[in-house]
This record gives structure tokens, sequence and C-alpha cells, in this order.
């Protein structure tokens, strides 16, 4: 009783607070963060180990923001903390400008690696009441549920139990408990584990859509190449640390090593030593490495003059996935 | 609403709904009605008269069948000249029901009447006789040959009956010592009677909810976990509300059933045995008529009269109050013992016998204590908290010491709470737990994980 008082109070206090730097202006705005989250060095341990070890990033508002790392790294204790299923030890998490508490769980939107929803219990009572738990009314999730149905034309399960649905077809459940009540944050552990194709290509563009219409997106996973499709901006933690955290381009830019891949016609006997070193040539395919302090342009240049028919040029940039190892086996 | 409140309603719903619940809560009262049915058939059956002729050949009874009283039952007839054997062949001819038949060689010394100590007769029927019919028999051949004997020894049956005097004519009236200004208050026997089995249904109602729900509370539990969709649910809400919800759910289930059943089964058996009140009146009268134990008569009134003597305000009061205390504080337990559980019951059941040991421990005591309701281990057991909420309503209804039932719900509800509270946060960590066997160790060391 007294505990929710308090809440009661804190929340009107926050909201003055809020009209007040609405009308006055304040330097640190909350209405206008940028960021949907903000991890400030979080800390989390369990009895022997520590989850989260001085944890700090940002996930821009509207972006698709991937939450890197091997299993076990900690990246699900990160999303239980997001989440309010733990708490953190010490540190801040920053929900839309403000501290993160348990009000936001309703703008949270859920879907953990371990998929579960309750057999016994007809899909359409289902999703009720887990849209209702994140604090929709009868009447909003009953046009929510319909509007889900009609998109995915699945409408005919209704007054199905999920035991009776395939495994694919609960998945598309899953998905629609997870983003009923339109959150503003979506936590996707995992989303196309188990997926066939078209129904991980039916899951991708709903992701992508929801992000056109300002969703912020975060995709916690291991698979670079789903990240590399999809992500803005990442962070990579191992053994709990943050050991990389950027745009993926900027990271790409960070650890490329300046490889060169020229398709050509005719002989690259004419060796262009001076500038880089071949790592490796076939027939009509030569990849170079840079030497240091030189830019492409000498290079490209270098290989017109030893008349070296080009037909295409261009840099080999890392995959993720060798940042991933790389950064991991350090 | 609340998603307290949701939580409440979909536990509640999704098990009233179940056709094992509904099944369950529809025979139940139809298994009282049969039972009862068969009850009243068994006390009001064997009402056609069964028409009873006796051969004498021993000549004890010596008179005529005069002096044998026939009843609704069983009417005499007395013949002498006809033989056993012809008229087994003929019984049907007669319109004879059965032939009592007394031999010679049942009665050794037929001028030493006194002497007789017992006497074989024999009954030849095509349908043998019901057990009020036989019996009635019996005793009607008894008192014959009692008058017999005391005309014999010269005893007038006037002067007996002035001498006789039973151990139920002795009145026992034990008053309680104690309190000065309490008024002495009357404790009959059949008080005691009605009070033991009061105690006992109430005792035994209590142990069945903690143990049925009890178990429901933590097969739920598992299964969310099992089913991973714990972890979306407790994004939505705090564990604790879950649980809590839950268990308040799974209250209301079984207050819901056993709230049909308190209206169904009393409303049924009162229906039917308004089938039953003609011939019910007429073995009644027919019991008055043949004066059969006109004790037990005495005791049944005076048993209806006790039930109506206790104060069922108080007790129900308390008896809520232990019910739901106890349901409350064993459920968190068995959803605490749940939320440890991995898939693997098998492993699970050791944690399970931590729980159940000491309700079935107090079940036993129980019934101990409703033989010695004051004993020293029945006010202990009554007073500590995971005993009491079944060891104190059996012990209510023989009117313990108000102090002793106020302290024992004190502690039973600060308990209550501490155990909620306790179970909270194992329940909290262990639904997130996967994999490992969980130890007692473990679960102690739950209680103390930060958030």
């Amino acid at each position: 009783m007294f505990v929710s008082r308090v809440k009661i109070e804190l929340c009107r206090l926050s909201f003055k607070l809020r009209l007040f730097d609405i009308i006055f202006g304040h330097p640190n705005l909350n209405l206008i963060s940028v960021n949907i989250l903000s991890l400030e060095s979080v800390f989390k341990k369990y009895q022997t180990k520590t989850a989260v070890d001085n944890v700090s990033f940002n996930v821009p508002k509207g972006s698709i923001f991937g939450l890197l790392g091997p299993n076990g790294a900690g990246k699900t204790s990160i999303i239980r903390i997001i989440t309010s299923i733990t708490r953190a030890d010490t540190g801040t998490v920053l929900f839309n400008g403000e501290r993160l508490y348990e009000k936001h769980r309703t703008q949270i939107g859920y879907m953990p690696e371990e998929r579960g929803l309750y057999k016994k219990m007809k899909v359409g009572e289902q999703l009720t009441y887990l849209s209702r738990l994140k604090g929709l009314t009868k009447k909003e999730a009953k046009d929510r549920i319909e509007y889900w149905y009609n998109k995915f034309d699945i409408s005919s399960w209704h007054n199905k139990k999920v035991e009776e649905l395939s495994k694919g077809m609960q998945q598309k459940i899953q998905f629609i408990a997870t983003i009923i009540h339109d959150p503003l944050l979506l936590i996707l552990d995992e989303p196309f584990s188990g997926l066939d194709p078209v129904n991980a290509n039916l899951i991708r563009d709903e992701i992508l859509e929801l992000k056109n219409k300002g969703t912020s997106i975060i995709f916690s996973t291991h698979r670079m190449e789903q990240v590399e499709q999809i992500c803005e901006e990442i962070v990579l933690i191992h053994e709990g640390k943050n050991v990389l955290n950027g745009k993926v381009s900027d990271i790409k830019q960070q650890f490329k090593e300046h490889l060169f891949e020229v398709e050509f016609k005719g002989d690259f006997n004419n060796s262009v030593d001076s500038v880089a070193i071949p790592v490796s040539i076939s027939e009509g395919k030569a990849v170079l490495k840079l030497n240091e302090g030189v830019s492409p342009n000498k290079l490209l240049s270098e290989i017109i003059s030893k008349e070296i028919e080009i037909v295409s040029f261009r840099e080999i940039l890392p995959s993720l996935n060798e940042i991933f190892i790389k950064t991991v086996q350090k | 609403m609340s998603k307290l409140g949701l939580i409440i309603e979909r536990e509640y719903m999704t098990r009233v709904r179940k056709k094992s619940f509904i099944l369950t809560t529809l025979i139940t009262p139809i298994g009282f009605l049969i039972f009862f049915i068969v009850i009243m058939f068994l006390m009001t059956s064997g009402t056609d008269q069964k028409k009873v002729v006796i051969i004498d050949e021993s000549g004890i009874l010596g008179l005529d069948s005069s002096a044998l009283a026939s009843n609704s039952q069983v009417v005499f007839e007395y013949n002498k000249t006809i033989k056993l054997n012809e008229l087994k062949k003929t019984i049907k001819e007669n319109n004879f029901d059965g032939i009592l038949f007394i031999p010679k060689t049942a009665v050794q010394n037929i001028e030493n009447i006194p002497e007789l100590k017992s006497l074989k007769v024999e009954f030849y029927a095509h349908q043998q006789l019901g057990m009020n019919a036989q019996s009635y028999i019996q005793s009607v051949l008894a008192e014959r040959l009692k008058s017999i004997k005391l005309a014999d020894l010269g005893i007038e049956t006037v002067k007996l009956e002035k001498a006789e005097i039973k151990s139920s004519d002795i009145q026992f009236d034990p008053k309680n010592l104690g309190d000065e200004n309490k008024k002495e208050k009357d404790v009959s026997g059949s008080r005691i009677y009605v009070a033991t089995f009061l105690g006992g249904v109430m005792m035994f109602l209590i142990y069945f909810v903690i143990i049925i729900y009890g178990n429901m509370v933590m097969r739920s539990v598992m299964e969310e976990k099992t089913n991973r969709i714990v972890e979306i649910i407790i994004s939505s809400v705090k564990p604790f509300e879950l649980m809590l919800g839950k268990i308040i759910g799974v209250g209301a289930v079984g207050l819901t059933q056993f709230g049909i059943w308190a209206v169904t089964i009393p409303t049924l058996n009162f229906i039917v045995s308004l089938f039953f009140v003609g011939r019910l009146q007429n073995s009644n009268s027919m019991m008055q008529s043949a004066k059969v134990n006109p004790d037990e008569m005495e005791n049944f009134a005076e048993i209806l009269q006790e039930l109506w003597s206790f104060n069922y305000f108080e007790i129900f009061f308390f008896f809520m109050l232990f019910f739901l205390a106890g349901y409350i504080l064993y459920a968190s337990l068995f959803a605490a013992i749940g939320a440890a559980m991995g898939d693997d019951w098998g492993e699970g059941q050791s944690l399970t016998m931590i729980v159940v040991i000491p309700v079935i421990l107090a079940f036993y005591i129980g019934i101990a204590v409703i033989e010695d309701p004051n004993s020293s281990l029945g006010v202990f057991a009554s007073i500590f908290p995971l005993f009491s909420p079944v060891v104190m309503p059996a012990r209510i209804v023989f009117e313990p010491p108000m102090w002793q039932i106020l302290l024992s719900l004190l502690l039973l509800l600060g308990n209550c709470w501490l155990f909620v509270w306790i179970s909270g946060r194992i329940y909290r960590a262990g639904i997130l737990m996967y994999g490992k066997k969980t130890t007692l160790r473990e679960l102690v060391k739950w209680m103390f994980l930060k958030e």
C-alpha cells in the first residue's frame, strides 16, 4: 500500500518536472531523448560469477540494435535487467530518458529464446490474457487480435488450443503475443531459431515493418549473417563485458585490413609490390593488401599504369562473423 | 482490472471450465446421493409382512401363536397338526413365507426351562428373511422364553421391571472446572460424539484441501516453468504477483467446489428424503411398536439436540480463518517447491516430501487429539503453526481456552506471511533456473538472493 502510494507520488513528480521541462526547456529534456534505452555501467553479479560486468551502451530510437555475444556471454542477463525480470546491482538503466521501472514493462515486448505458451489454452484467450497483462483493455485487446488475425490470415485459429497447432504456427502466435501491445521497445532473443525459411522471412518482414513504424528493436543473437542483414548498431558482449559497440559500418571500417579485390582480364604478372602485397592471385582475380599509407587510388593508378585491364575493383570489408571471432578469441 | 486480478481470473477460469473439474464437482454429490438412497432403502426395506408358521416340536413355547406379537414385518401362525416335511412341500399353497421349526432336540429337559441357556431354531424358506425380520423373531422368542423362565422361577415380571436399572440410567454430568466467572458447562456423552465427528470432518477437509489443491498449485508452477511461458509472464508482472495469483486462483477453485457441494449435497439428499418420508415413518412406527432399542432413539434425539447446541458461528469463523491461512501457507510452499523442480517429476519427489510430511504428521496428530483434545500434545500441535491449520479445527469444537485459539491464529497468520515471503523468494529464483538438480541447500541460498 505504502509503496504503491510512493510510486504514484514519484510519477506525479516526474510528470510535473517534465511539464516544467517542456515549458521552460531543460538541457536533458527527457521527451526528446534520442535513445530509447541507455545502460550506464551496469553490473550484475550472481552467486559466484559476474554475469554483467560494467556494460554501457545506447539503443537509438527507431533502430534495430544487435545484442551479440557467444552463448553464456551475459546477453540473457542484460535482457532480464531491461525487462525488469531482475534488477542491476549497480549502474543505471534509462528507458526513453527515464529511469527504468516497472511501468515500463507495458512498453516493452519480449520474446525469449525459449518460447512458451500455455498449451491447453485457446489461441484467442491466450492472446487476450497476455495482452491484458501488458495493460491493454479488453476492447483494445480484441481489436488488436483481430488486426493480427487478418494480417496473418489466421482467424480460424481463434478457438484452437495451442497444442493443436504446429510449431511454426505456435511461433507466429508467440510473435503476435510479443508485439500486440505496440511496444516502444521490442526485444527478440534469437527470433529466427526453429523457424522454417518461409516463416523466418515473414517474421523478418514484420520486424522491418515495425522498425519503419518507429519501434526500436533489440535483436539478440549469435548468428552474425542475420545481424549484418538487419542491424544498424551492435554491442558485442563477451564474458559479461562490453567488448565492441557502435554502428555496423563503423565497426567494419575499424576492423578492415585494407584488402582490395581486383578482377581483370589477361595476366597479372606485373608486380605492384611498391604499393600492395598480393594475398592471392587466381585466374582473373587478385586480392591485394594495401601497404601502409598508400591510398586505394594510388593502387588503382599503379595497376592501370601496368596496362592491366580492370573489370572491377572493390574493398573487402571483414564480415561481422570474422570480427566476432577475432574479438572473442582475443 | 489489476494484473493480480487477471492472473487470478485466468487460474480460476481455466480450471473451472476443465472437464475433470466439472465431472468431479457433479459426480461427488451424485455419489453422496446414491449412498444416501442406498442407506434409505436399507432402512425402509423389508416392510412386506412375512408370514411365518411355527412348528414347535419341543413344546417349549407352550401356548398358541397369540402369545407371540406380530409386527409390520412378521406375522406368526401356530401350527400343531401339520408335520414339517408336509409343510415344506405345501409352503407355497399355504401362502407361508417361512417355517420356524423348533425341533425336540433343541430342548433337553422341558421340565427345567430355567436351566436353558440357548435355543437353536431352524428356519425354512425359499427366500431368507432380512436382518430386521430375523432379529425381530429372535427378540420375540427371547422375550417369550424369559417370561416362561421367570414364571417357572416364581418371579413376578412387575417386580423384575422395578429392579431393573441400566448403565445408561446413571446420568453422567461432567462439569468443567476453571474460570470462576464462566458458567459450568454441561458436557454430555453425546456432545463428545458430535464434537468428535464435527472436528474430524473439519480436520479432514483442511487436510484434503492442502494436499489436493497444494499439489495443484505446484503442478501449475512446474507447468509454466517447463513450458517456458513463465519468462514472458514475469516480463509483464512481478513473480510474486504471479505466485500469489496462482495460489488465490486455485484456492478459489477449491472454495467453488466446496461451495457447490455444500449446497447440492444437502439439497439433493433432502429432495430424495421427501420420497422416503412415508416409508420412513412406517419403519419408525414399526420400531416403536416393536420397542426395538428405545435407548437408541433417545440417543439419536439427544445427538440431534447436541448438534444444535454448538456455536456454529464461532466454529465456522475460526474454521475459515485456519482453513484459508493454512491453505495459503502450504500452497506457497508447494509453489516454491514447484519452482525449484525441473521437468523431472521423480527428482522433485524428495523436495515435495519436505512439504507433505508436516501435513500428514498434522493429520495423524489430529486424530490423536480428537481422542484427547486437551492433552499436552493437542495443545502444542494446535498452536504450532505448521500443524495448527489441521489440528486446531479438530480441537476447536471441544472449546479450548480462547487464548489458545487466538495465540494459534496469531502465530499462524504471522507464519503464513513469513512463508509466503520466503516462498516468493525461492519461487522468483527457481522459475528462472534450468537444468540443475536443486538441493535443499540451494533453496536456502535462493532465499537470500538479490533481486
